[in-house]
């Protein structure tokens, strides 16, 4: 059965091989700045970018897949790597249209960006930060919890790991532990910052999801902080 | 017990092994036990929170009729075609395996509350410390007149699924081109309340494609049902002209029907019908009424906070067969409820911490190919009952883009739930 999964692989990295360079190395960058919007939430760049619920993407292109140091990823992405995928134009346009048609159990829960434009634009923006043009990344990094502000206070709080444990068992009647995310999304292992800030946006109705509202809402601020310390380690 | 130097070695170990809990309320017989009684959506979870929870400090039993259990949730899906019946299908092997639970595939037929034992169809006997009854429902006698069990072959009531599921979906196969299939709703309160709406919708779909002219009744007792906007605005969508619903206004609930004949008799007129899919009013599951442990309108009240019954403290009922307050009857909410049922046992039973109950229910329905729907609560304990807290429901009008993903979110969910039942 791997040995099987290995032929598949190697067949598309030897795919990718032979187109070399993509077609679309002409996106616009400015736009692409937009279009990355969609991805700040997971990912960041720029000076001093760290991981957090995804890599960072810092020197993405001729990266290896799956190869940051200290980021957990997927076994599917780790096999991915081992077998040759390296990220360029043409994997990260198939990766970013349908992430799951290339790496079939990644945990980047993200639907794809269908339009080729997008893509490209995106691949532009993400390309300043790689080798040649800009070695070393100067921008700032993309700003941490972009999609809501919350108090530093809050993200201080140390949580307890074993009441989290107590309070996920009403997150596992649909968020699988293992990481597994078909139509609901992974929440393990998570950075507990990201796991927080997350929370409180659903909290504070900033995200707009009505299941995840009502779960938040009745959540103190001390009971997200052990539902980040347990999900964080969760399975390690 | 007469004490004899084995059972003394295994008390003074037992006792050396749990110092550090607060109390032990082991009784006679060395480790805690824990009988369940029933695997599905509470039992199976309650079994296997208690197990893996106590890390082996609880001797947890688990008493299962069937080997391969279907769940009801997602059981209209394969009768709309979305789904294999394989796909619903589960074994209780890493129940078992992984958790050390002691799953026995036998009938409980007798309770003795005094001696605290259960009295197995196959001849065995189980003691407990707590029993857990998860039996899910049965039917009343004489609800639907002329209908009993003995016609469910005839017509199906395909509501514990398995085999009556298969029957009903070979004969909405079967049905003759222009045929009419008709549904006998019941009155509240039952198991599923969404559940006979989500199935007019998935046979309506099986017809749409397949037969187109074919007509669905549904003969309704009651006035109003789950999600009603959000189910009449996508039979009009989808399905236009082809379901007529018949509420308790026009005879929906004065209803004969005639197995022999294949006939539904509304408000005294007779109508000839093809399939006749009768789910008629339900009660607790039989093992809870032998308990003793049921009210008059054939439920079990239940101490909210522990889902302990009224009549019996050593009595636990979760799920549809408990009276718990607010929550509907649905997988969902006894998966919830076996959670804090599972943690006050363990507090009792071992000392173990116990924090304040919480519930939640969210329960989605498929109108159509990537057409979902959905309605949610949470809920608190008060020393009444189980409290609504807060809840939501889909709107009309949303668009397919946000009913695609809540379809796709609630087949996620039954991945979810469906490992956190059985490992």
């Amino acid at each position: 059965m791997n040995g099987m999964k290995h032929i598949i692989m190697s067949a598309v990295v030897a795919c990718f091989a032979q187109t070399a360079v993509a077609e679309r190395a002409d996106g616009d960058a400015e736009r692409g700045e937009n279009v990355y919007k969609k991805c700040s939430s997971c990912h960041k760049v720029g000076d001093g970018a760290r991981n957090r619920v995804g890599p960072q993407l810092n020197l993405l292109f001729q990266r290896p897949a799956g190869s940051i140091e200290g980021y957990k990823y997927s076994n599917s992405m780790l096999r991915a790597g081992a077998d040759g995928l390296v990220w360029d134009y043409t994997s990260l346009d198939t990766y970013l249209e349908n992430p799951k048609s290339l790496i079939s159990k990644t945990r980047m829960n993200f639907r794809g960006l269908k339009d080729a434009d997008d893509r490209a634009d995106v691949m532009a923006y993400l390309r300043q930060f790689s080798d040649n043009p800009a070695n070393i990344p100067e921008a700032s990094p993309t700003f941490v919890g972009t999609d809501h502000s919350v108090d530093p206070e809050i993200l201080a709080l140390q949580g307890d790991p074993e009441y989290g444990e107590y309070l996920s068992s009403e997150c596992v009647s649909c968020h699988q532990i293992d990481g597994a995310d078909t139509g609901i999304p992974s929440i393990t292992n998570w950075p507990t910052e990201d796991f927080v800030v997350a929370m409180h946006a659903y909290k504070d109705e900033k995200r707009i999801h009505p299941v995840m509202q009502m779960m938040a809402g009745r959540l103190s601020a001390e009971e997200i902080a052990g539902l980040a310390a347990y999900f964080e380690k969760v399975g390690e | 017990m007469k004490l004899n130097r084995r059972n003394f070695i295994g008390s003074a170990a037992a006792v050396s092994a749990t110092l550090s809990a607060p109390m032990v309320m082991a009784g006679s017989h060395g480790k805690p036990k824990v009988v369940v009684i029933g695997g599905g959506a509470g039992g199976a979870t309650v079994a296997r929170y208690l197990a893996k929870d106590s890390k082996g400090a609880i001797d947890v039993t688990l008493v299962e009729p069937t080997r391969n259990y279907y769940t009801c949730f997602f059981s209209n899906l394969y009768i709309g075609g979305f789904r294999e019946f394989s796909s619903i299908g589960h074994t209780y092997g890493k129940l078992a395996a992984e958790y050390g639970i002691n799953v026995i595939h036998d009938w409980a037929i007798g309770v003795d509350r005094d001696a605290k034992t259960v009295t197995l169809a196959g001849g065995g006997t189980l003691p407990y410390d707590r029993l857990v009854l998860s039996p899910g429902i049965d039917f009343k006698e004489g609800a639907v007149p002329g209908w009993d069990v003995s016609a469910q072959q005839k017509m199906p009531h395909a509501y514990k699924a398995g085999s009556q599921t298969q029957l009903l979906k070979a004969q909405l196969e079967a049905m003759p081109q222009g045929g009419t299939f008709a549904m006998v709703a019941p009155p509240n309160p039952f198991r599923c309340p969404p559940g006979p709406y989500e199935r007019v919708s998935m046979v309506a779909h099986h017809l749409k494609t397949n037969n187109p002219t074919g007509k669905i009744l549904v003969l309704d007792p009651k006035p109003k049902f789950s999600k009603q906007a959000l189910f009449q605005e996508g039979w009009t969508n989808h399905y236009d002209g082809m379901i007529d619903w018949v509420g308790p206004d026009f005879g929906g609930d004065k209803v004969e029907v005639r197995p022999d004949a294949m006939e539904v008799v509304i408000d005294g007129e007779v109508t000839k019908v093809d399939v006749c899919n009768v789910i008629p009013a339900m009660k607790a599951g039989k093992i809870a009424e032998i308990a003793g442990v049921t009210n008059e309108a054939g439920w079990a009240p239940v101490h909210a906070a522990t889902m302990a019954t009224k009549a019996d403290e050593n009595i636990h009922v979760l799920g549809d067969s408990s009276a718990q307050g607010d929550m509907p009857k649905s997988g969902f909410a006894a998966n919830s409820q076996a959670k804090v049922a599972a943690m006050a046992i363990r507090g009792a039973l071992t000392g173990s911490k116990v924090f304040p109950a919480k519930f939640t229910n969210t329960c989605w329905s498929l109108i159509d190919t990537d057409d979902g729907i959905k309605v949610g609560a949470s809920y608190e304990a008060t020393d009444e009952k189980i409290a609504k807290t807060d809840g939501f429901i889909s709107k009309t009008g949303e668009d397919a883009a946000l009913r695609k993903a809540t379809y796709e979110e609630s087949v996620g969910w039954y991945d979810g739930i469906t490992s956190d039942m059985f490992g």
